[in-house]
This record gives C-alpha cells, sequence and structure tokens, in this order.
C-alpha cells in the first residue's frame, strides 16, 4: 500500500488540517513510512480473536440517570476566545 | 536540600532544620538559575503561599509525611487557575477553571507545587523536542535529549529542580525519561489512577504516575495519587493498599521473567550488560531468574501506532478554536476557522499522528487496521497472562540505548523504536517501573519491571530492595 500525495491531502482535509507542498510531500513520505510498519499487523493471524478495547476488559460504569453536575458554563466560557450572551461566538455559517 | 529524599526532607522540616518556605524558595532559586527548561511555568507566588500553609500546619503537628513537599507537576494535568499547555501552541493560553482529580488530590495533601512542567505536545514524543516550549536538556548532558514526553518532568527530579514530579505514560512516557534521567518511574495498572483533568491524548493507554528519586518516595506519592474516582469512567472500583507497607519483606524466592524478544538485536550492548549486572543483583539477593517469551512483543509498535492515533485523532478532534484554546486571526468563514486554528496550533508529530487515525478509522479501512490493531493487542495481553502464570515479575531494559542527542533522530519511524520496550505494558494495561540500574558512557541506564494487574505494590517492595543494595539511585549529575 502506498498513499500519494493527493490521499494525504485529503487525509488532511478530513482532519480539519491544511498541509502546504512542503509539509504535503513530507508527510505523504512519513505516512507511508509508518503505514509500511504497521502492514506487520496483517501477517497476525487473528481470527477468532476479540477486539480489545479495554485494557481491563471492563465494561462501561453506569449511573443513576439524574442530574449530577452543577452548571458551570460561565466559568468553561471565560476561557472561550469569543463568547456573548452565553452562546460561543464564531464566523457566520449561512450568509 | 535538593539532593534529599521526600522522607529526608520531611524529616529535615519536622527536626525545623529548614522552613518549608526556606525549602521551596531554595527549589524556586535553582529552577529560576537552571538552563534544562525543565519548565513551562513557574509558580512562585503560589508555591510560597501553600509553603507557609504548609509550615503552620508542621507548627500545629498536623503535619503528614508530604506536607511541604516541593513538587513539579507535569504541565498534562489541568490546575485551576494555572495555565496548562499541554506543550502545545494549542493551550498556550488556556487557564483550567478547574483541577484534576490528580491535581486536586496533591493539594489536599499539602504538597507545595512549584510549576507546571515541559513535555512532548499532548505527550506526543520520546525526546521531548515536540514542545512549543523548545527541547528539556538531559541533566546528565545538555547535547542529550532527557526522554519523552514527561521529559521536563525527569529532568526536574534528576536536576534537583524539584523533590518528585507527576508523569503520565501512553506509551512509556514516565519509564523512559526516567531511565534516561537516571531516576525511579511507576507508571501504574490502567485506571489505578484517575484521568479526570489529564488531557487526553490515547483514553485506553493514559495513566498517571510519580516520578521520584526512590521507590519508597514512589510509594508515599501512589499513596495519594491512586484510588477510584467517579468522575472518571475509565477509574477502577479496586482497593487502594498502603503501599509503603511491603516495601521491606524479603525477595528471596521471587521469581523474575527474562523474555528473549527484550535482549534481542536492538539492544545496545552497554546498556544489555548493565541490565545483566542488575539481574545477577537479585539472583545474589535470592530471587530465581526464568527465560520466558513475549510472542507477539514484536508486534507492539504497530498495534501502538495504530491505537494510539485512532485515539488521538478523536480526542483532538475537540480542539477547534471554538470554545478555548487557540484561536486563528482574521478567518472567513467557519471551516476556514477550524482548518487554520488546528493547522496554526498544532505541532508536526500531532499533526502525523491524527492523520494516522484519521485515516486508519475512515471507511473501508477500520477492520483492517483499528480492529486487527485491538485484536493483536488481544494476544499481546494474553502472552502476558501465560508469562504470569510461571513469573512474579518480569524485568529488561526499559530503552534500547542510553540518551541521544538532541535532533540526532529525524524520521518517525526510527523515534517510534524508542519505546520498543514499553509500549507492549501499555497496550496490556500492566504496571511497570523504571529503577536506575548503572551508566554506560556516563548516562544512566534504566531496569524495567513489568507486574501483573495491580501488583505495583509487589513491584515497589521489589525495585526498594533493590535500591538497599544498590547507589545507581543516589547518583546525581555533576552540574546539579
Amino acid at each position: 500500500m502506498s498513499l500519494s500525495e493527493k490521499q494525504v491531502s485529503k487525509i488532511a482535509y478530513l482532519a480539519r488540517l491544511s498541509l502546504n507542498e512542503v509539509q504535503l510531500k513530507d508527510n505523504t513520505q512519513d505516512l507511508n513510512a509508518i503505514f509500511s510498519l504497521v502492514e506487520q499487523l496483517a501477517n497476525i493471524e487473528t481470527d477468532g480473536i476479540e477486539p480489545m478495547s479495554h485494557p481491563l476488559r471492563m465494561s462501561q460504569r453506569l449511573r443513576e440517570d439524574v442530574v449530577t453536575e452543577k452548571d458551570r458554563s460561565a466559568s468553561f466560557q471565560s476561557v472561550a476566545p469569543k463568547t456573548s450572551n452565553g452562546y460561543y461566538l464564531v464566523p457566520t455559517v449561512i450568509e | 536540600m535538593h539532593t534529599k529524599t521526600i522522607v529526608e526532607l520531611s524529616q529535615g522540616l519536622k527536626d525545623k532544620d529548614f522552613s518549608c518556605v526556606e525549602l521551596t524558595q531554595h527549589y524556586l532559586n535553582r529552577i529560576n538559575q537552571s538552563d534544562l527548561n525543565a519548565f513551562i511555568t513557574v509558580t512562585d507566588e503560589l508555591a510560597l503561599v501553600q509553603a507557609q500553609v504548609a509550615d503552620d500546619k508542621i507548627a500545629l503537628g498536623n503535619a503528614s509525611i508530604l506536607t511541604g513537599i516541593p513538587y513539579a507537576h507535569k504541565d498534562i494535568f489541568c490546575t485551576k487557575g494555572v495555565k496548562t499547555s499541554a506543550g502545545s501552541k494549542m493551550l498556550d493560553t488556556f487557564v483550567s477553571p478547574y483541577d484534576a482529580t490528580v491535581s486536586q488530590k496533591l493539594n489536599q495533601a499539602d504538597l507545595v507545587m512549584l510549576g507546571k512542567t515541559n513535555m512532548d505536545e499532548f505527550a506526543m514524543g520520546s525526546s521531548n523536542e515536540n514542545s512549543f516550549y523548545g527541547a528539556v536538556k538531559n541533566p546528565w548532558n545538555r547535547l542529550k535529549i532527557p526522554g519523552g514526553s514527561s521529559g521536563g518532568s525527569a529532568a526536574s527530579v534528576a536536576g534537583g529542580l524539584s523533590c518528585f514530579a507527576t508523569g503520565t505514560d501512553t506509551g512509556g512516557s514516565i519509564r523512559q525519561p526516567s531511565s534516561l534521567c537516571g531516576i525511579t518511574g511507576l507508571k501504574p495498572t490502567y485506571g489505578r489512577i484517575s484521568r479526570y483533568g489529564m488531557i487526553a491524548y490515547a483514553s485506553s493507554l493514559d495513566q498517571a504516575g510519580p516520578m521520584t528519586k526512590t521507590a519508597q518516595d514512589a510509594a508515599i506519592v501512589l499513596n495519594v495519587m491512586a484510588g477510584f474516582d467517579e468522575k472518571d469512567s475509565t477509574s477502577a472500583e479496586q482497593k487502594v493498599p498502603d503501599y509503603t507497607s511491603n516495601l521491606n519483606n524479603s525477595i528471596k524466592g521471587l521469581t523474575i521473567g527474562l523474555p528473549k524478544e527484550f535482549f534481542s538485536s536492538g539492544l545496545g550492548d552497554e546498556v544489555a550488560s548493565n541490565i545483566m549486572v542488575a539481574i545477577k543483583k537479585f539472583e545474589a539477593m535470592g530471587a530465581i531468574v526464568k527465560e520466558v517469551s513475549l510472542p507477539n512483543s514484536a508486534y507492539a509498535i504497530p498495534a501502538y501506532y495504530i491505537v494510539a492515533p485512532c485515539e488521538c485523532s478523536s480526542n483532538l478532534s475537540r480542539l477547534d478554536g471554538v470554545r478555548y484554546g487557540y484561536r486563528a486571526k482574521d478567518v472567513e468563514n467557519l471551516e476556514d476557522l477550524y482548518l487554520r486554528s488546528r493547522s496554526e496550533g498544532f505541532g508536526e508529530e500531532v499533526k502525523r499522528r491524527i492523520m494516522i487515525g484519521t485515516y486508519a478509522l475512515s471507511a473501508g479501512y477500520y477492520d483492517a487496521y483499528y480492529l486487527k490493531a485491538q485484536k493483536v493487542r488481544h494476544l499481546i495481553s494474553d502472552d502476558f497472562k501465560k508469562v504470569f502464570e510461571q513469573v512474579d515479575v518480569i524485568m529488561g531494559p526499559v530503552s534500547p540505548t542510553t540518551a541521544f542527542d538532541l535532533g540526532s533522530v529525524k524520521d518517525p519511524v526510527s523515534m517510534y523504536l524508542a519505546d520498543i520496550y514499553t509500549l507492549s505494558a501499555n497496550l496490556a494495561g500492566l504496571p511497570g517501573m523504571s529503577i536506575p540500574a548503572g551508566f554506560a558512557q556516563n548516562l544512566p541506564v534504566g531496569l524495567q519491571l513489568i507486574g501483573n494487574y495491580w501488583s505495583e505494590s509487589r513491584l515497589l517492595n521489589i525495585a526498594h530492595q533493590f535500591q538497599l543494595q544498590t547507589d545507581w539511585h543516589l547518583k546525581t549529575p555533576q552540574e546539579c
């Protein structure tokens, strides 16, 4: 498998990252080197092996469906780049 | 004062040899004169306030062993009212509105926080060269890396800038810098310490732990850091023992497993010989050594470099310039805001790992990469399970080499090999330690101990017994 610059450019866009020409070239080279390392995994027999999503094989702990958090929106918004009247401000989405 | 352990400083404070304010000022002076670049933020004023509170408690006879001990906190833990950057431009202006559970616990123990330590951006790195705030230097040789990602923490302890430090270990980030800087580092079992308020890199791998001068100090700090936290859904409901209570147990009859895969061709000769001398020391103390095999450990690097980037691409998607962190200037529209904030805010290694994860999780590739890596992870974990039916502890090197030159490793794949012996414990969720075990070309060599789940107490006991018989942990760099 070998990723082209066009494919890497698309991956970057999906991750909402922009790359200039030099970065695109370097990243294509690096990602191909990394994925050729990862290709080793294909040689391992894993039929019938369960994927291990949790290192302790624990299931998600549940809690009562009740509100436990206090309203801390004001303190959380105090570190936002731009807010107004309890809303986060971003550039216009729809003209 | 800066060469003393927690136990020694605590005694000094109790005996009124020095006050906590004097002790704190001593460390602050050292930090401010240091050239190691170990700190991102120094909290001078806060530290002196905390020191005065500690002095008052000591005067009233309300002190614990940790009261007034100055420590350094990795900049990945949220600290209320103090900048928490995770080594990234993205969070350069972020002042957390809340404390991580670990920060809260350390505050409640009346410790003195000297500042926040430098680290590879979002804990991604093995050399501490990926920080927005510049590389950290190794106190043993300023041309060498301190290891990553908790390199600032390791350098601060080794360089006498703090008595101990906190660290986090996703693929070896406590053990590897501890090894390269000649200190004691413990990564507990996954879920042992709360991850709440610890800026997430790879959620199923990240684990916090203490970085100290000795195993005894690590036990004392772990007593405070460990415990169930309902705010962290990955925290384990497991009773916390007193980690200092078994330190003096005999290790006679201990069975040590040496995985043959940890002594392969990539291991430096001088590192290998130091490790073997350390193993002989354990034999002389009555331990029995067996060769064991972890056949799938060779796949730990490829499995890790799928699992961790997949989780990081998800965790770091929240950093988009909208709610907190860096926001690009003069953007045209919302998409431009996302694109430019993330492109300008993240460093190269972070971008690389986000892209690996984005690709590996994309439609059509999920089964071939992420699912496959999680299955291989299961095989790696089963290898350990089988080995722990035969032995009490696994030992081997932490790192294939001693600290390498700053700027000498250019390509990411070569850099990823630095964690070859540490990654498998993270994938399995097992506890691991690095303890000083010798020197090669005047640079420290660390011995790795890997234990079964929840065996931190046993690991600390084994490490402490080794440190009673050796003096590697007492060595300090000349210029420090």
